[in-house]
Order: structure tokens, then sequence, then C-alpha cells
């Protein structure tokens, strides 16, 4: 078990990187620290540099600059082995010729641990993943979801890692059984106490499995917090955006002399403290659909459509030009045509060139 | 009451390939078995004598001393061209410039037609010019494929050597290309050793094309026949006399086209029986 540090991480996959070139690099500088035992998720959209991320921690890959500590020990240098890491990859990779048992215990004797302890671990994850009866079949035979069971328990087997890693492991998981490995990891972190580092391009799963979640763009941390941190206050608009459905409007707004936000002319109330000094940069305004609600006066907008999704309705009104949508509780009404909107605004926020004014 | 009328003109375009399989396989082999049964002194004149030679074939000596020395041939050939072979693609570099370097040297000698593959070892081995024979007898062996059998055993195993290995190496690099990479990742991961990557990874992964090559290097050297007269002539005295330059000597030497006839039925039979038994043992697991 390990505190993990990233310093300054920079990598690349070309042979010469230019230092001020941002498209030769796939991770462009970050530096993250993350406690002991702790629950992490990394996400973000495809091609973001997340498996990058994690292939520089487990070793897989070495950092083109910067460095990455175990409990402040300098691992950069060290190969997957030596850091005593276990990763689970986005496709199955099992060993056809082997048994179940065989693979999953194939980490453990590779370290030369005894048979007797071997047999346990093996018999106890099977249990655990619902293995138990296929111990004794060819590996080769499994169905994809089988295999990636299998992917999965090698990576749990070991009792003694600095941290487990997954790479998007329930991609090719039935979608039953999702929810069921889902909890079965975060129940096995509650128990075992493993830092593990969970990467997805999925919002749920990040924020269902993680104590903290790192939302990753063009190589880049946008914001790394808890998902009650990205949810009400997200630095980014992108990070509004990508999490939460549906994600944060967004609206284009002015920044007059008085420091006051107008969207479409209408002055809107922010949390911001200091909005003036963003006033010369592109000023947006976000708001979840949460926070949004009907009122006497306010905005005022058109409603142009209601989506029933059951608890609630999700409300597409038009404000001039911008479309602001609403999440109204059931019970609660909506106005046929023409109303006005008012938005919380101790959660509503400023951005200059997308990121948050404090 | 409408008739179905079948559309076939498709025989047309089926008909070149039977024509080439015809003459190319089918007549000629029901020739050779024509000839099988049949004594002839010329003339075109025939006469029919059943299971005699077949009889007289499988009784000979001679026939069984050619199949013992066919059998060693091809054992020793593929005891080494196949480890050889394997462990060439595994130390081939994987990217850059060197795979394309590597690939044409490996390519080379498969490019050499037969006849000059024999000729240049048959020059590279002699003991007074040759390098390899030279060399060997500066060394203190005394080395003389025209007159020692192990001598010419040796040259004759190190000109197939030479010339096939690429074949399997070739195959090999094919299959090792087309594992995906994070069966090494999760085997570093795993902590597997190199030997444990190669007896759980890539040797099963190369079961395939390693079959094949058995396949085609069991049935190649089994029919070695250019290389081997070019250099060896089957000598000296029978010592390298193999299946194919024995049946050459029996039907075009001794002019006996009966038993020449049934010695190759035999020998076809034997190739078909072996090439069978390799493939039904190493894909025996493949249901599972």
């Amino acid at each position: 078990m390990a505190a993990i540090h990233l310093e300054q991480l920079r990598h690349s996959y070309r042979a010469r990187p230019r230092d001020d070139v941002a498209a030769d690099w796939a991770l462009r500088g970050l530096d993250l620290r993350w406690t002991d035992g702790g629950a992490y998720a990394l996400l973000g959209p495809s091609g973001c540099g997340k498996t990058t991320l994690l292939n520089l921690i487990s070793g897989l890959l070495r950092p083109t600059r910067g460095r990455v500590l175990f409990d402040a020990r300098d691992v950069t240098g060290l190969e997957p082995g030596e850091r005593n890491i276990a990763q689970v990859f986005q496709f199955p990779v099992v060993y056809d010729t082997m048994s179940v048992f065989d693979n999953l215990a194939f980490p453990l004797r590779n370290r030369g641990i005894a048979a007797a302890e071997v047999d346990r671990r093996v018999r106890e994850i099977a249990a655990m993943l619902d293995l138990d009866r296929t111990l004794a079949q060819r590996a080769a035979g499994l169905t994809a979801d089988g295999k990636q069971k299998i992917s999965l328990g090698r990576g749990l087997v070991r009792a003694d890692v600095a941290a487990i890693l997954f790479d998007e492991p329930l991609t090719v998981i039935d979608p039953h059984l999702k929810w069921r490995l889902r909890s079965k990891l975060k129940e096995l972190h509650q128990r075992v106490g493993l830092t593990m580092v969970y990467v997805t391009h999925d919002q749920t799963e990040a924020l269902t499995f993680a104590d903290q979640v790192v939302v990753m763009l063009d190589g880049q941390v946008v914001q790394a917090g808890t998902p009650v941190e990205l949810f009400e206050r997200p630095r980014h608009t992108f990070v509004g955006h990508f999490i939460g459905s549906p994600g944060m409007n967004v609206l284009p707004c002015q920044v007059d002399a008085a420091g006051v936000a107008r969207v479409d002319g209408h002055a809107v109330p922010v949390a911001s403290a200091s909005p003036s000094g963003a006033r010369d940069r592109k000023t947006e305004l976000g708001v979840r659909p949460e926070f949004v609600r009907f009122a006497d006066s306010g905005l005022p907008v058109q409603v142009e459509r209601v989506s029933d999704v059951g608890r609630f309705r999700i409300v597409d009104a038009r404000l001039g030009a911008h479309l602001v949508k609403a999440l109204i509780a059931e019970g609660q009404d909506v106005p046929a045509g023409g109303g006005h909107l008012r938005f919380d605004q101790a959660r509503t926020q400023l951005y200059a060139d997308g990121w948050i004014v404090d | 009451m409408a008739t179905r009328v079948e559309n076939q003109k498709a025989w047309w375009l089926v008909l070149p390939v039977v024509l080439l399989v015809a003459f190319n396989a089918v007549i000629p082999l029901m020739a050779v078995v024509n000839y099988s049964v049949q004594e002839t002194f010329g003339n075109n004149e025939f006469f029919f004598e059943g299971v005699r030679w077949f009889k007289q074939v499988m009784q000979s000596t001679r026939f069984r001393e050619s199949l013992q020395r066919q059998l060693m041939f091809t054992a020793i050939v593929l005891a080494i061209e196949l480890p050889l072979g394997v462990a060439i693609a595994l130390a081939m570099p994987r990217k850059g410039i060197g795979v394309s370097i590597c690939l044409v040297l490996m390519a080379m000698p498969l490019l050499i037609p037969y006849n000059v593959v024999g000729a240049m070892w048959n020059i590279f081995a002699l003991p007074d010019i040759g390098l390899m024979g030279w060399g060997l007898n500066r060394l203190g062996l005394d080395f003389n494929y025209t007159r020692q059998p192990v001598s010419a055993w040796v040259t004759l195993v190190a000109m197939d050597v030479w010339h096939w290995t690429s074949l399997v190496v070739l195959l090999t690099y094919a299959g090792l290309s087309a594992i995906p990479d994070a069966f090494y990742q999760a085997a570093r991961i795993d902590g597997a050793s190199k030997w444990a990557i190669f007896r759980f990874i890539q040797l099963p992964k190369l079961k395939h094309v390693l079959l094949i090559a058995v396949l085609l290097r069991f049935m190649d050297s089994f029919m070695i026949y250019t290389e081997a007269v070019v250099l060896t002539g089957g000598g000296p005295g029978n010592a390298t006399t193999v299946l194919s330059i024995d049946l050459v000597k029996i039907a075009l030497g001794q002019f006996d086209l009966g038993p020449a006839a049934s010695m190759s039925l035999i020998y076809f039979l034997i190739i078909l029986l072996l090439s069978w038994l390799f493939y039904t043992v190493m894909t025996r697991h493949d249901e599972a």
C-alpha cells in the first residue's frame, strides 16, 4: 500500500518532443498527490491521457519528464514488477493454456509465494468474483465476461500491492454484471484499504467508485475533487458539461463596469466575489439545471420542450439566443409558453476563458 | 406448372481449374497407379502383375534403408530448424530499420534456386578450395564429404538448415507480431519471467503458425531431392541416398518402372499419413 505522488509529470510518445508545442505531448504536466488507501477515478473523454497516466503510474511507460513517487520513494525508473503494482486492462488478458485457477495463481507463483497461501488467496478471490465453479476449467473456454473476471482476479489476488489500477475494466462486461462488479470493487476497497485508481469515461462509474475524481482534458487535469465538489463547483466549464445529466448550462455573458454579469442584457447575480476582474476576457456563466427554477419574476423565457424522465422533468427554455435547461421536480408547475427563470446565486458561477472566477 | 430452370453456365467458370487439377495431379497419379500394377518391356506392351511390385518394395532392404535415412534426415532437420527458427524470430527487432534489414536477410536463402543452393554448398564444402571444407581441415578435423558418410551428412544437414530455417523464422515472426501488446503488459504487471512469457503467452499464440511450419518443413524435407543430388548425389556409396534419390535411381537409372511406381505410391502414402498424424495430434485440444 502506498501514497502516490506525481511530480511535474509530462509524457510524449514522440522521440524528440518540443517543449513549447502542446500537440507533441500526451500529458502536459500534472501534479497530483494521492493518499494511501484512497479510491480515485480518472475521468475524461477518449484520448485525454487517462491511460497514459495510468501506465506511467504502473511503470509500463517511463515519463518523458517528472517523477513518480510511492510513499516518498522515487520509482520513476523501476519496472512494474519492482513497483509491486496490479493493473487490469480494458480488454481481457488471460493465459489461454492455463486453467482459471492457474491464471489467478500466476502473479502469486511468480513471486514465489507458498502453495498453501496461493491456494487460500485464489479461492477467496474466485469466490468473490463467482469464479469458484470454473476454477478447474481452461481459461480459453470462458466467455468475455468470464475472461475479464479472471483479469480482475489477477489484479486483486495479491494482498500486498502498492496500488491497483483499473483501465476501464468493465467495458466488455454485461450491464447487469457491471453493477455487481462495481459494488464488489467498492466493497473490496473498503475491506482491504488498498489504493485504487480507476480510469473511466463513464461519470456514473467514476462518481460511485471514487472518493476523489480527477477530471482530465487534453493531457491536463482540469479539476480534482470529491464528487460533490465537482458537482457543486466545477472549476472549468468542461467539468460542468461532462459531469451531470444533463450537464451544466453554460451561457455567454458580459460583465459591465460595475461588475454585474449580464446574459442577453439581463443582470444575473453570481457567486463570484470579484466578477469585474474577468471583464476583458471571454466570460460565461454556468449554472446546473438542478439550480434553475421558475419564479414570478426574473429572466424572461419561452418554454420550448418538456421531457418527463420520471422523478423530475427536464425543461428546455429559450432565453434570447440561448437555451437553458431546468430540472423541475414532480408536482411543481411548468408554465406553458412564457415564464420567468431564477438561478440560485450561490450555485451560479462566472467563468473566464473556461476557468472559474473566484 | 413452371419448371425450374437451372443456370448451368457456372460450370464453364470451374472448367479451367478442373482441367488444371486433372492434368497436373489426377491423370499423372492415375498413370503411376497404372504402372504400379504392370510390367513393361517397352514397345508399349504391358502385362498385369497385381501387387507384386508392392510386395517387392516393402520386402526390400534397399527401400527400408532409404526410408530410414529419410526419416533420420527429416527428424534431424526438424529438430534443428524449428527451435533455431523460433529463437531467431524471438531475437529479431520489433520496430525500426532493423526489421526490414532482418526480414530481407532472412528471405534471401528462400529465393535461391534449389540446384544453385546445392552447387553453392558443393563448392563451399570442398576440402581443398571450399571455405567450409578447407577451414574445418585447417582446424584439424578430417573432413571430406565425398569420402566420409559423416561429413556428407553434416554438409547436407547444414545446407538444409541454411536454406530453410528462414521459413520457420518468417512464419514465427508473423505469429509474434500478431500478439497484442496488452498480453506483454499484463505479463510485466504479473511479474512473469522471460521464460514464463514464452511458455504461457508466445508459445500458445504461436501454436497455429508452428503447426504450419512443422507440416511444411516435414513435407519438404521428406521430399528433398535437387539440393541433395547436386551436393552428394546420394553418396558416398549410398550414405545419403534418401527416398527421392533412390526412387529416381530405380525409375530412370534402372528403368524399373513398375517397382518405381509402386514405391512412389508408398512414399506418397507415408507423407500423407505422417502429415495427418502431426495435424491430428497438434490440434487435439482445440475443441476443448
